[in-house]
């Protein structure tokens, strides 16, 4: 078995950045050069989705967006750290030397995530209709 | 300890959650606009029942639980006492000083026990990652409370630069462990110790005691890690100030010494130095920083970053003794500064209607008793026998002289003195006569919380001067248990 040092283990790495930074300046600089430029009204303007752009980009949003945002990641988040353990669920019993621990410590942080609904609810952060959610 | 009889080894972080989840719980159900005060009382009552809970674990025979990740013993308790007690001192300054109509005060209250949990695991923990998570509970929710009175300018920019440059420094601590799991395969503190004995020490250990301590050393605000204190303490309400001039640090100390001693003692030769440095720096550059300010909280602020420097030379001195100073000298910082802090949410109120030196100008004559116990405190911070301060400071000195760290002594005495003269400054401003239209004028007399967190602090105060013993051996036990309890005590206790 041929011995190398640990770091070389990081060249694959190094190869799949150089190649991604590679790519992407190469593309950028040979539609620049091939490519011909002519510029219209239509092709400067802002690109919004293909939608014609309109008003100003420093607008005031309802904050609400804001908190529905949030709400979001948080609960995303939080779902996420169901998925590892969901999928070592059948080995917990084995781990934890006891048949039930990974069952109720799941339970356990389940219940701190309703507690969370229950207030963002009573809040009025997910009434959208109401001004409760200005405060 | 197995089965369900492990949830004892976290009882007190098991009462805080139950307290801070019955908050947020009933907060939403209280009318518009009643009053929140009792649910700060509700927190005192969690909080008190968590103190009882952290001495009542003094008689757990030391151990570890839930797969070795929590450990309790001597120095767990000894920290956890003292968080509980800063928290306790500081819900009572709170529920003083804050105007019954302040917005989200509900959530305050639930922020600071939130915050509690996640110092008090900091303090248990032996797995880096459940001290990263600790650290991180206590930060989120403390970034929250330095920004707490939106309505000022102040509040948001000091909740802002706490935030990024805080979030900055807890990514150093991670990548720290990170590297610390690369370079020996684990991230319980006992097991790097282990891995450090056996092998040869590969160069990834050292770049990631380095992070770590880029990491820690934000958090208690040592220099050149500081800049973020004095906007962030000026910003913040005072009597949260005083709970984050304080739990945070002394959490962000003990995992210190758990990292130094527990993890890597090993590498002693390596951080010594180091420390030495941060604890010369921090020293220097706050005093010489408070030398120049005007605003008292910034002031304070500063004084905050000499005491952390103080407190790093107890790190250096690589003995039982020194372990034993640091945590005593937590103690005393802690009760002098929640106490001032909470005279200044006093005078200023809430909303800081004082805020510089001559300000505070005639604040005895005004109110003998708010003016004497801030002189008090003052004389408490400069060490002065029969205060806190003196033995803080001396069973600190008189460590790192054992140890043969003489230039450091040196150093220390010599910013001890320079320190006397600002704080000096404040005391000669609280005496003298105060003008016509001097705002001290319209300080009110102390509600009853705000007696009692100043009756607490000045009474550990003065206990911690006059009869140090107890507090110190309680210290002392919290280092022994801890040398011995790590294989590798040998470079630790035969010194």
């Amino acid at each position: 078995m041929q011995t190398h040092p640990y770091t070389w283990n990081y060249i694959p790495l190094l190869i799949q950045i150089l190649v991604a930074v590679g790519m992407a300046c190469s593309m950028t600089t040979f539609s620049w050069f091939i490519g011909r430029h002519r510029n219209t009204k239509a092709k400067l303007e802002a690109y919004e989705c293909g939608i014609p752009a309109e008003g100003d980009a420093r607008g005031r949003f309802s904050v609400r967006f804001y908190m529905v945002a949030m709400l979001f990641i948080l609960f995303d988040v939080e779902a996420v750290f169901m998925i590892p353990w969901a999928v070592i669920y059948r080995q917990l019993p084995h781990i934890t030397g006891s048949p039930l621990f990974g069952f109720w410590e799941m339970l356990v942080y389940l219940g701190f995530v309703v507690v969370g609904v229950f207030y963002v609810w009573k809040k009025g952060i997910l009434d959208w209709a109401t001004d409760k959610a200005d405060i | 300890m197995n089965g369900p009889a492990q949830v004892l080894r976290i009882l007190p972080e098991v009462i805080l959650t139950i307290t801070g989840v019955l908050i947020m719980l009933i907060e939403p159900l209280l009318a518009q606009k009643s009053s929140r005060k009792p649910l700060g009382w509700l927190a005192v009552l969690g909080t008190l029942a968590a103190l009882a809970a952290s001495l009542w674990q003094y008689q757990l025979p030391p151990g570890t639980a839930y797969f070795g990740v929590v450990q309790t013993d001597a120095f767990s308790v000894f920290f956890h006492v003292l968080l509980c007690g800063i928290v306790l001192a500081s819900l009572l300054a709170v529920l003083g000083s804050v105007p019954d109509t302040t917005e989200n005060l509900g959530e305050l209250f639930a922020l600071i026990v939130f915050g509690a949990i996640g110092m008090l695991l900091m303090t248990s923990a032996v797995e880096l990652l459940l001290v990263f998570i600790g650290l991180e509970i206590s930060s989120i929710s403390t970034y929250i409370m330095a920004g707490f009175r939106k309505k000022s300018a102040k509040g948001p920019e000091s909740a802002i630069k706490y935030f990024l440059l805080g979030s900055f420094a807890t990514a150093f601590f991670l990548y720290g462990i990170a590297l610390l799991f690369g370079a020996t395969g684990t991230t319980r503190i006992g097991d790097i110790a282990a891995a450090l004995s056996t092998g040869q020490v590969s160069g990834l250990v050292y770049i990631g005691l380095a992070m770590i301590l880029v990491g820690i050393s934000f958090k208690v605000s040592a220099a050149p890690f500081h800049v973020w204190t004095p906007d962030v303490y000026e910003g913040a309400p005072s009597p949260i100030v005083g709970l984050m001039s304080t739990a945070p640090k002394a959490a962000a100390f003990a995992v210190l010494l758990r990292i130094a001693y527990g993890a890597l003692p090993l590498l002693h030769a390596h951080w010594i130095p180091l420390l030495w440095w941060l604890a010369v720096i921090s020293m220097t550059v706050g005093n010489l920083g408070a030398l120049r300010q005007l605003n008292v909280k910034r002031m304070l602020a500063y004084s905050s970053i000499a005491h952390a420097g103080y407190l790093l030379v107890a790190f250096t001195a690589l003995s039982v003794d020194g372990i034993a100073a640091a945590s005593f000298y937590a103690v005393s910082y802690a009760a002098m500064n929640v106490g001032i802090f909470a005279v200044l949410s006093q005078a200023g109120g809430f909303e800081d209607r004082l805020t510089s030196i001559q300000d505070y100008r005639g604040l005895a004559y005004r109110s003998p008793l708010l003016g004497g116990v801030m002189a008090f405190f003052l004389i408490s911070l400069i060490g002065i026998p029969f205060t806190g301060g003196f033995f803080g400071k001396f069973y600190v000195f008189s460590a790192a002289l054992h140890s043969g760290m003489v230039w450091l002594a040196i150093i220390g005495l010599v910013n001890s003195g320079i320190a006397a003269f600002y704080y000096l400054r404040v005391i000669t401003a609280v005496y003298s006569k105060p003008a016509a239209t001097s705002p001290v004028n319209e300080v009110p007399p102390a509600s009853v919380p705000l007696m009692l967190t100043l009756f607490l602090t000045v009474v550990t105060t003065l206990i911690l001067g006059i009869v140090p013993g107890r507090v110190l051996a309680a210290a002392k036990a919290g280092a022994q248990t801890y040398a011995s309890v790590n294989g590798n005590g040998t470079t630790v206790a035969s010194r």
